[in-house]
């Protein structure tokens, strides 16, 4: 094996990440008392996975740990031991201790050994602990060997079955490549012998064979993943015992294993049993009522994740592919444009011909962009941890609903929204839910609720976190923002003083109460959200709660964008921005000491910029009669837009100035048109600071 | 100018030339990535005039300087006949306009004279040196080190240069 083992590590890590997650999400949702079947195979096979393939790689501390600890979920899954809830919480921790253990491992400086080792004791401890705690006569097959735990073969259970004199069945086992010798063998089982394997191998990841199976109503036959072969199912075969066989086959040595059916099926036409569907899911159903045992096993050279069938790609590669399309989508409207001139009687099947190019161009746009789209359950997937974890510590009881996790958004915004979120979860258990006692004091349940549910609207994703804990203290905010210098007076409107604790120094150590807070700030948080084009309000009601809302757009290539033109230049503003868009008369335009102007809409006095003068622009604005003004809402305040006219509303595609360029005040990017040309986008929040900063006559 | 065989020392390095009103400069060809004709510039507000704006080059925004405008060495004048000379300086593509592209010549290191104090209309830190063909004398710049710098106003986070 002298392998170029290294180009695999960054697959071994992030495979290992994913079944660590696994392990984790799994470990939460557990009921202790009566845990789930699935559940606990979910969680060994995690276990278990990593440690095959820590010990392929050589990370011994890895293998060690979760051998014990797959161990210890065996007997918990063959229901040797019962679940605990103490367990839980040591092998959560043992889920933190393997993550920095790979960790480490990925950044070339390995973790102390003891950090291993002590885990490994108390796992030992917990072992041991739970099996003196299951007393009384331990099953045959908990003598058996844990480490063999794939068993290749062919497993005949002949009882009854006529036509096989002599099953021949070879038994090879070696899934654990530290310590399981490999074995090969024939077991020969008489018919009607009280001894015969039962399906082992159905168990196992990597299970080859043919399998016979029982179906009793209760057997558990859990080939979970690629179990391959030849399955015949000899209904009516009641036996208690083979079900304790069946859950314990992938740690049964087929010559201790559990006795078995003696009773023959009456007939042997393969019908599956419903619990065997789901194992059987990805074999070969080739069951035949002639079962012939001698055929060849061969064991796969590789472990494929049969359960979600996906490849990985550097997200390098997708964006390249978002770029290419998005070109396309710009050559096909240029040619739609050129065509435009074109008789279409006369030339009826070019125009046929671009109406296809059309519909197969967008197709093919959604679907690229959709392979950026990510469940928002990335992000909050960390979060029962955390707030479980937060709230432990804190002595505080609180429930975690998750709602809307399947809502899909662009991977881009999904990285760049797990801090914020991160940070306003935490802030909520830390801050706003109170402790049990309090809450009940103040008449609500013991239990806090916080929400997170993120769902659609409009052409963007809103995602709210929503506590009952004690809402935001107005006084306590602004007697804060008055120490810290800040001009705020009594008569500020609710939302004004939420928005205050967005503040940079209004850092949560100092926040409203006296716990500390950690990370960033809300400053942060809403600077963060703001770079992906997001916002972020506030709803609070003292001793009722606090609800968070964030509004993403749903990607960060494509924009829903309003064309208009200002001086011959056509430009763009993202639509979210505009309010509403009107002609506007004379005399609603006064100005204010002779330097700005306003504009009266519905009573409603708000400034009016030309931008034409934000801009710079050589041109004149139009007279107010033949313009247009547009009502933009930004950084929740209103402002007026003076322009020539609107062009048209139209998707655009985002490009980056600062590539080869630098950031402008007042552009957001840029965009190309349908005609080739390049259209600026502008940034509706840094447009009225653009004001004053040209001494251009305005004279209108 | 005379001896021209006397310093052919050292590794030849192709250069590009273009005229800027009465003066010839010559940068690196590595440099170049294309030559193109002048269309269609998106202006861009709150930037030195010398900016033209910016184009869409095959999907990337590329700005556009006129160094014409820059160094008021001629008239800009924008017709067919304009030149855009499209960079790769400091990874970022930057095109620039020049009254005309002469040729691609040859210069031997031997050959380049070191620039004098004053360097034509560039400043003489973006001067690599003089040179000579055929009796003509070519400013050679170092064209990244111009188009990076702060007086270009193409990067950076501010946007201010003369209006």
């Amino acid at each position: 094996m002298s392998l170029d083992m290294s180009q695999f590590l960054q697959v071994f890590f992030e495979e290992t990440e994913e079944h660590l997650a696994a392990l984790e999400q799994q470990l939460l949702t557990i009921d202790v008392a009566s845990p789930d079947a699935e559940a606990l195979n979910a969680i060994f096979r995690a276990a278990h996975s990593i440690k095959g393939s820590s010990g392929m790689f050589g990370f011994d501390d890895l293998t060690s740990v979760t051998h014990v600890l797959e161990t210890l979920l065996d007997k918990l899954r063959s229901h040797e031991v019962t679940l605990q809830a103490e367990m839980i919480d040591v092998f959560l921790q043992a889920r933190d201790v393997l993550w920095q253990l790979m960790d480490g491992h990925r950044n070339g400086a390995p973790a102390a050994p003891a950090l291993g080792a002590e885990m490994l004791q108390r796992l030992q401890a917990l072992t041991a602990a739970a099996m003196a705690a299951a007393n009384g006569e331990t099953p045959a097959a908990a003598q058996l060997e844990d480490d063999a735990d794939a068993g290749f073969g062919f497993f005949a259970d002949a009882p009854g079955l006529p036509d096989i004199d002599a099953p021949i069945v070879l038994a090879e086992s070696f899934a654990d490549e530290v310590e399981a010798p490999q074995v090969f063998g024939f077991f020969s089982d008489a018919p009607g012998a009280p001894k015969a394997e039962p399906a082992a191998s159905a168990e196992d990841d990597l299970g080859y064979g043919f399998f016979v199976d029982l179906p009793d109503p209760k057997q558990e036959k859990k080939a979970d993943a690629e179990a391959f072969g030849f399955f015949d199912d000899a209904p009516g075969a009641p036996s208690p015992e083979a079900e304790q066989a069946a859950t314990q086959s992938s740690s049964a040595e087929p010559s201790t294993a559990a006795p078995v059916a003696p009773n023959p099926a009456p007939d042997s036409v393969p019908t599956k049993p419903p619990q065997a569907a789901a194992a059987v899911a990805e074999t070969e159903p080739k069951a035949d009522a002639d079962n012939k045992p001698a055929a060849v096993a061969k064991a796969p050279a590789v472990k494929v994740d049969s359960e979600s069938s996906s490849i990985r790609v550097s997200v390098e590669k997708i964006d390249t592919l978002v770029n290419l399309v998005g070109e396309l989508v710009i050559t096909q409207s240029m040619l739609n444009q050129l065509t435009g001139v074109l008789d279409p009687s006369e030339y009826e099947r070019i125009f046929h011909a671009l109406g296809q190019l059309e519909h197969n161009t967008r197709d093919l746009q959604e679907q690229v962009m959709s392979i950026r789209m990510l469940p928002i359950s990335f992000v909050f997937s960390r979060f029962p941890r955390l707030v479980r974890d937060t709230s432990g510590k804190l002595n505080k009881k609180v429930e975690l609903i998750l709602q809307g996790e399947h809502t899909e958004l662009d991977k881009g915004v999904i990285e760049k929204l797990a801090d914020p979120l991160t940070h306003i979860v935490r802030n909520s258990v830390d801050h706003g839910i109170e402790l049990p006692a309090d809450r009940v004091a103040a008449g609500k349940p013991e239990q806090g609720t916080i929400r997170l549910s993120a769902f659609h609207q409009g052409g963007s994703i809103v995602v709210t976190i929503a506590d009952d804990g004690k809402g935001l203290s107005r006084q306590k905010i602004l007697a804060k923002a008055a120490e810290k210098g800040l001009s705020v007076n009594d008569n500020m409107s609710d939302s004004d003083v939420w928005q205050l604790i967005f503040m940079p120094g209004f850092s949560t150590a100092e926040q409203v109460t006296d716990l500390s807070g950690r990370g960033v700030g809300m400053d942060v948080v809403k600077r963060n959200i703001q770079s992906i084009g997001g916002r972020v309000d506030i709803d609070s009601a003292l001793g009722v709660g606090t609800r968070i809302t964030i509004r993403l757009p749903l990607t960060l290539a494509i924009l829903d964008g309003m064309i208009l033109s200002a001086g011959g230049v056509n430009y763009v503003i993202p639509l979210t921005y505009i309010v509403e868009s009107m002609q506007p008369l004379r005399e609603d335009i006064r100005s204010v000491n002779n330097e700005g102007q306003v504009i009266r809409v519905r009573g409603e006095y708000m400034p009016l910029y030309s931008l034409h003068e934000l801009l710079g622009m050589a041109a004149k604005p139009p007279e107010p009669e033949q313009a247009i003004v547009i009502i933009l809402e930004a950084e929740g305040r209103k402002f007026a837009l003076l322009i020539d006219y609107l062009v048209g509303q139209q998707q655009v595609v985002i490009k980056s100035l600062e590539q080869n360029f630098h950031r402008i005040h007042g552009v957001a990017g840029a965009t190309i048109m349908g005609d080739g040309s390049v259209a600026l986008i502008l940034d509706a929040d840094a447009l009225p600071q653009l004001a004053g900063q040209h001494e251009l006559a305005y004279e209108s | 100018m005379s001896h021209e065989n006397e310093a052919q020392a050292g590794p030849i390095r192709e250069y590009l030339t273009f005229t800027l009103g009465p003066e010839e400069y010559a940068i690196d060809i590595l440099r170049v990535q294309e030559i193109r004709g002048y269309d269609q510039v998106t202006a861009i507000a709150n930037t030195p005039k010398f900016i033209k704006g910016v184009i869409n080059l095959r999907g990337a925004i590329v700005p556009i300087v006129d160094l014409r405008i820059k160094f008021k060495l001629s008239e800009p004048v924008y017709n067919q006949f304009t030149v855009v000379i499209i960079l790769n300086v400091a990874d970022r593509v930057v095109g620039v306009v020049v009254d005309s592209v002469s040729d691609v010549i040859g210069l031997a290191e031997g050959a380049i004279k070191p620039p004098p104090e004053f360097g034509g209309a560039f400043d003489t830190q973006y001067l690599l040196g003089l040179g000579t063909v055929d009796e003509r004398m070519l400013i050679l710049v170092d064209i990244e080190q111009l188009m990076t710098s702060q007086e270009m106003a193409l990067v950076g986070a501010s946007a201010e240069g003369e209006n």
